[in-house]
């Protein structure tokens, strides 16, 4: 009975552990040996002698690297700032007051941009921020009375404001939602007290709301930090990274070496190496605070 | 709002009237700037979606037309020709399909068990090995595509569905684990041990008794499994090729080459999208439990 109840937990465990380990594990291994070698897929015939550390004496030496990493922060420290204070609004706007049934249609609305395929998205905005026919320079046009003709994908700086708008769009209401379930968390009697004493929307905001919803923030910055650095899919079909590299985010930037292009599997394996190492400190990090005693 | 009135004491009947009047006016006024952003909400969400189901709705013409159209007869010419030999979009939809079930079937099957021993069994290191399944949420796909896509072209398993699959299960089992252990853990533990002083297995107390009442949890879970599967670009990229590719691949391969068939390109969306929309749509109760994997009940 005793070792029976020993052993049933790894039974029950046994087959998941085994196929992540094969599919998540093994292939890192495999990376960080090739990070080690050199590894041309275009030409075969070039042994895979071993470098020591070359590769990634390279990837910290390489420009290109060090831009992609600064471009991939950027639209993280622009976006997610934008998706929050929005997020917050929406949610506040959602939350109460009249307007009921346009209130629901809106919160149901705001389910679609999360499900849609981030490819698809980014098939989206190539359509509406054309510049010929294009319907976001016709709104332009509309406004200012002139024929603006913005070139919004040939232009590196609008380019990147363009994968920007559209991250905003497809992911602001994942923050609206969280919040907006963090604040169905604030008790009504403890705000309907508070507003014998203030009217105040900010006041109200920082004493009374605020609490409920610094949860919902911590998980909406840990979960979109860590989904805007794996960002490949919208931007690939948006822009690929384009006009030369004004969009190339670091992910874009690794297949381009590893896998569409330059084919240096070596130097690319040693930029996911590094990412890795990146990736897995933060969630660590990540995964305490969000779980905080809570689990396990 | 007699607060309001008191540096007015001298005639209070007026400005108590005023003030009234004033925050009526005013509320009437916060009302109409509500619905007005309600409204642009709305639209700011919906516009992008309903711009891409109706410019699958046009004739090329139409597409192309300055000013863009708003109202306008609608042709399914685009679903005709992307649905015909030439493009196959049926088939890609169909591989999707295929990989994204296999997947979150297989998903279950492996992180259901995995889930109910996380939640109910105490043994060493248990701390480690639930962050070791939850952390493979936070890694990027870019990491492994590279080693995957070297093993599997040694291998000469490029193109092979099961390969897809397999590379799917490094998020999917994670996402099951996660929601799943969470359910489990609501269960009361007395159904467990009411079911073993009655001499029933491990196994049957699993299947009997704790996976019906986790049912919730698995659904979710699937679903979300699906969802992700059904819309990922990256693994199958370089994974699939030719009458394998799944449909997001088949919807950047238009892309290539000099016109651009936007009429197609937003009809294969609409296909691949719609599925998704009508899944997150039958869950949006619980998407935001799910989406942030249960940190925010």
């Amino acid at each position: 009975m005793h070792t029976q109840r020993r052993i049933t937990p790894f039974v029950f465990l046994a087959p998941a552990v085994l196929v992540l380990a094969v599919v998540g594990i093994y292939p890192l291994i495999f990376a960080a040996w090739v990070s080690l070698h050199t590894y041309l897929l275009a030409q075969p015939n070039i042994p895979h002698d071993f470098v020591w550390l070359s590769n990634y004496l390279t990837v910290l030496k390489d420009g290109s690297f060090w831009g992609a990493i600064g471009r991939t922060l950027l639209y993280l420290g622009v976006s997610l700032p934008i998706q929050i204070a929005l997020g917050l609004g929406i949610a506040m706007l959602l939350r109460r007051g009249p307007w009921g049934r346009l209130r629901g249609f809106a919160r149901v609305a705001l389910v679609i941009p999360l499900a849609m395929t981030p490819v698809v998205t980014g098939l989206i905005g190539r359509l509406m921020f054309n510049q010929d026919f294009g319907v976001v320079n016709f709104a332009l046009n509309s406004v200012t009375g002139q024929t603006v003709g913005t070139e919004w994908l040939g232009n590196p700086n609008l380019a990147f404001v363009t994968i920007l708008l559209m991250e905003i769009w497809q992911w602001t209401p994942f923050a609206a939602l969280i919040f907006l379930s963090g604040l169905t968390a604030v008790p009504v009697e403890v705000e309907e007290a508070a507003t014998l004493e203030t009217r105040s929307f900010w006041a109200m905001l920082r004493h009374i709301q605020l609490p409920f919803l610094l949860p919902a923030l911590t998980a909406i910055l840990i979960l979109r930090t860590a989904d805007i650095l794996k960002q490949f899919d919208m931007v690939y079909t948006l822009t690929s990274g384009g006009p030369g590299s004004s969009t190339e985010l670091i992910n874009l930037y690794i297949t381009r070496i590893g896998l569409r292009g330059a084919f240096d599997q070596g130097v690319a394996s040693a930029q996911a190496i590094l990412m890795l190492v990146l990736t897995t400190v933060l969630s660590r990090m990540y995964i305490r605070y969000l779980y905080r005693g809570d689990n396990a | 709002m007699t607060t309001h009135s008191t540096s007015a004491a001298a005639v209070p009947r007026t400005a108590d009237q005023l003030a009234v009047q004033r925050a009526r006016r005013s509320s009437r006024v916060k009302a109409a700037l509500h619905g007005f952003g309600l409204l642009v909400v709305l639209f700011g969400t919906l516009f992008p979606f309903l711009w891409m189901v109706s410019t699958s709705l046009k004739t090329t013409n139409q597409i192309f037309s300055k000013p863009p159209l708003l109202l306008f007869t609608g042709t399914l010419e685009h679903y005709r020709t992307i649905l015909g030999e030439q493009y196959n979009v049926g088939g890609s939809l169909v591989n999707s399909l295929i990989v994204a079930t296999t997947a979150t079937v297989l998903a279950v099957l492996l992180g259901t068990p995995a889930a109910y021993a996380l939640a109910r069994f105490d043994f060493r290191r248990k701390d480690d090995l639930w962050f070791w399944f939850i952390s493979n949420r936070f890694m990027s796909p870019v990491v492994i595509i590279l080693p995957v896509y070297l093993l599997a072209s040694q291998l000469r398993l490029i193109g092979h569905p099961g390969l897809l699959i397999a590379m799917y299960l490094t998020f999917s089992i994670p996402v099951v684990v996660w929601i799943c252990t969470d359910q489990f853990r609501s269960i009361p533990r007395e159904l467990d041990e009411a079911a073993m002083v009655d001499g029933a297995s491990p196994g049957f107390i699993f299947l009997r008794i704790a996976l019906p009442l986790a049912l919730p949890g698995v659904v979710v879970s699937s679903i979300l499994s699906f969802i992700f599967s059904w819309n990922e670009l990256l693994f199958a990229l370089f994974l699939t090729r030719g009458d394998g590719v799944t449909s997001p691949v088949r919807a950047t391969n238009f892309l290539s080459g000099y016109d651009v068939p936007w009429g197609a390109i937003m009809a294969t969306g609409t296909l691949i999208v719609l599925p998704v929309v009508i899944f997150s749509l039958l869950v949006s109760r619980h998407l935001v439990q799910g989406l942030t994997m249960g940190a925010i009940k």
